[in-house]
């Protein structure tokens, strides 16, 4: 078994951490922003929030449908309340409430999952989220976004925070770097940011996922002279078809890049558009494909599935092949 | 209002529940006269809430878990005019704002309703907000007796006496059926009143159509400083329709016109 190592150049903070961070800074002047839990304040990495705002913070115990009802009753009521628990017992234990009580009753409940998509490795498939895309993106009135970095992290919860509709925010617990962008992108919901100029391969990415990327469409550049572009689309809906269009436009082809299923997700997001819209390029969906999910740490699962620098770059270089006619 | 005027209004009601029902022709009948009287006393009675003060962050809060039974939720918000009654006409129609669940589309419903153990988890966070917020509103939820199985009101059910939730009131319509048969036959919740108790809520039985039995328990709240309270409201499914009255085929059984005649006729000879 081949050994993965973890990149250990990463100066950057987890999105939790970012995440607990700025949510203190908006309590601290704000009553009105409320922390729901069940029992996840650990893995939330809400304890400091618990102690410094402890009139703010709801502990419902594990208890998700529950979690999701009180929390759409407090945000009817005026507050501004963040349901935080793993974004697996979330999105599919209490996916009637999120329906019913968030979306279609339009309380707007921020919604976070944590320790999404394959975060917690090797704790198996209970514990994964690679559905909460697709069935999130089934249900009207909810937006839904993967931050890439701490940047777009604290960003999110800013927005989120001010939104008066439902949202929806998943992110891990690696540490993440902050990543370039091209031009002084603002962050907003349902606008992607360009991190990375490029008219061979469009990389299409969201979440965790968007570093790997990165890292591929350099070591393309380096070795192959291929230019790859790539994006972080970390809202997934609604998704920005104005920045998809033209990236797909420019490029020669394109490569989408989740921490989540094939089936449902950002992948299939772009593809219905460009074919709805005869934007007809060599593409793949690189995701969690549809089986039982091999054992491992969040890395080795990555790599495992070709969403690693070297992955993503040989399945660029595959495409660029079918192009081009070199074998 | 008056005991005598409360009653008058319950006939009305009954009436109008039929009448609306019957133009649709689609309802949910049984559990629409079994819950009537209870939003009766609530809306004329008990709730600080009304077409004025309806954006008011103090109005009390009424929300209706069992969303099926809307056709009495309707009839009782047009009375208290929050939408012209004529309104009703459209109940169920194509484009009709009217839907046959709960929606916040018409003017006086605090929540989109209908799928079943949703009431009470909204209603615990209301609650909440307002001791959050030392506010002094109080919010109710109304409990179909066939929806009591769903775990998610026993979370609720624990999340509201572990926040003391005083201000908090859920009534179960308990008419004893559910649409495959008695409650006791399809999953026995008995007993009630001791589940609750152990759940850490004060507890009161009362019969859910006598209007002043209904004033009294609901003037008796908080039945107990820091504890939430539950009313288990003793109904009769079809309440006030003879041919209808226990029958489980009145679930969302609609009348035919001579049917809906005699319920009229019934209907009218009650003396007050």
């Amino acid at each position: 078994m081949e050994a993965v190592a973890e990149n250990k150049t990463i100066s950057g903070k987890a999105n939790l951490e970012v995440f607990s961070s700025t949510l203190q800074e908006l309590a601290a002047v704000d009553r009105n922003i409320v922390v729901v839990t069940s029992d996840s304040r650990g893995s939330g990495k809400l304890v400091p929030f618990g102690q410094r705002f402890p009139k703010q913070l709801v502990e419902i115990g594990i208890a998700e449908q529950n979690l999701v009802g009180v929390a759409a009753g407090l945000a009817s009521a005026g507050k501004k309340a963040f349901a935080v628990s793993p974004a697996c017992f979330l999105t599919a234990r209490a996916l009637e409430q999120i329906k019913n009580d968030v979306a279609y009753s339009d309380n707007p409940v921020k919604l976070i999952g944590i320790s999404a998509g394959v975060s917690y490795g090797a704790l198996g498939s209970t514990h994964h989220s690679l559905h909460d895309f697709a069935v999130l993106r089934a249900i009207n009135n909810i937006t839904i976004v993967a931050p890439a970095d701490n940047y777009e992290t604290a960003a999110a919860i800013k927005l989120a925070a001010a939104a008066g509709k439902p949202v929806y925010l998943r992110f891990g617990k690696k540490q993440m770097p902050d990543l370039p962008q091209e031009s002084d992108q603002s962050f907003r919901f349902g606008k992607g940011r360009i991190i990375r100029d490029g008219d061979d391969v469009a990389f299409i990415a969201t979440g965790e996922t968007v570093y790997p990327a990165l890292q591929a469409a350099r070591k393309l550049e380096a070795e192959n002279n291929i230019h790859a572009a790539v994006i972080s689309m970390h809202t997934i809906k609604p998704l920005d078809y104005d920045l998809l269009a033209l990236a797909a436009k420019k490029c020669r082809t394109i490569i989408t890049v989740e921490e989540h299923s094939v089936y449902g997700g950002l992948g299939e997001a772009c593809a219905s558009f460009l074919l709805q819209n005869g934007i007809m390029k060599p593409f793949k969906i690189t995701g969690i494909p549809d089986e039982y999910t091999v054992t491992g740490s969040q890395n080795e699962i990555f790599h495992h599935y070709g969403i690693s620098e070297k992955g993503l770059a040989d399945t660029a270089l595959e495409l660029m092949r079918k192009i081009t006619g070199e074998l | 209002m008056t005991a005598k005027e409360l009653k008058n209004r319950s006939v009305n009601y009954r009436k109008k529940i039929l009448q609306y029902i019957v133009g649709a022709n689609a309802g949910h009948t049984g559990g629409s006269l079994s819950c009537i009287d209870i939003l009766n006393v609530l809306y004329n009675h008990v709730l600080n809430v009304s077409p004025a003060n309806f954006s008011s962050p103090d109005r009390d809060r009424y929300i209706q878990s069992k969303g099926h039974t809307v056709e009495a939720l309707y009839v009782v918000l047009s009375d208290k005019g929050f939408f012209p009654e004529q309104d009703l006409e459209t109940l169920c129609r194509y484009q009709s704002n009217y839907i046959g669940h709960p929606t916040k589309k018409v003017n006086g419903v605090e929540q989109n309703t209908g799928a079943l153990g949703h009431g009470l988890p909204m209603a615990v966070g209301n609650a909440l907000a307002a001791k959050m917020d030392d506010r002094d509103f109080r919010v109710f939820t109304l409990l179909g007796d066939g929806e009591l199985p769903e775990g998610s009101n026993w979370e609720a059910f624990l999340t509201g006496s572990h926040y003391k939730l005083d201000n908090l009131c859920a009534i179960l319509d308990y008419n004893k059926l559910q649409i495959s048969g008695t409650t006791a036959e399809v999953c026995n919740t008995e007993p009630i009143d001791a589940k609750l108790e152990s759940f850490g809520w004060s507890v009161k039985h009362v019969d859910g159509h006598d209007i002043e039995a209904l004033i009294s328990t609901f003037d008796a709240l908080p039945f107990e400083a820091g504890k939430p309270s539950f009313i288990i409201a003793h109904t009769v499914k079809g309440k006030g329709v003879s041919y209808m009255e226990h029958h489980v085929k009145w679930h969302h059984g609609v009348p035919n016109e001579q049917q809906y005649q005699q319920a009229l006729e019934e209907l009218d000879s009650v003396t007050i």
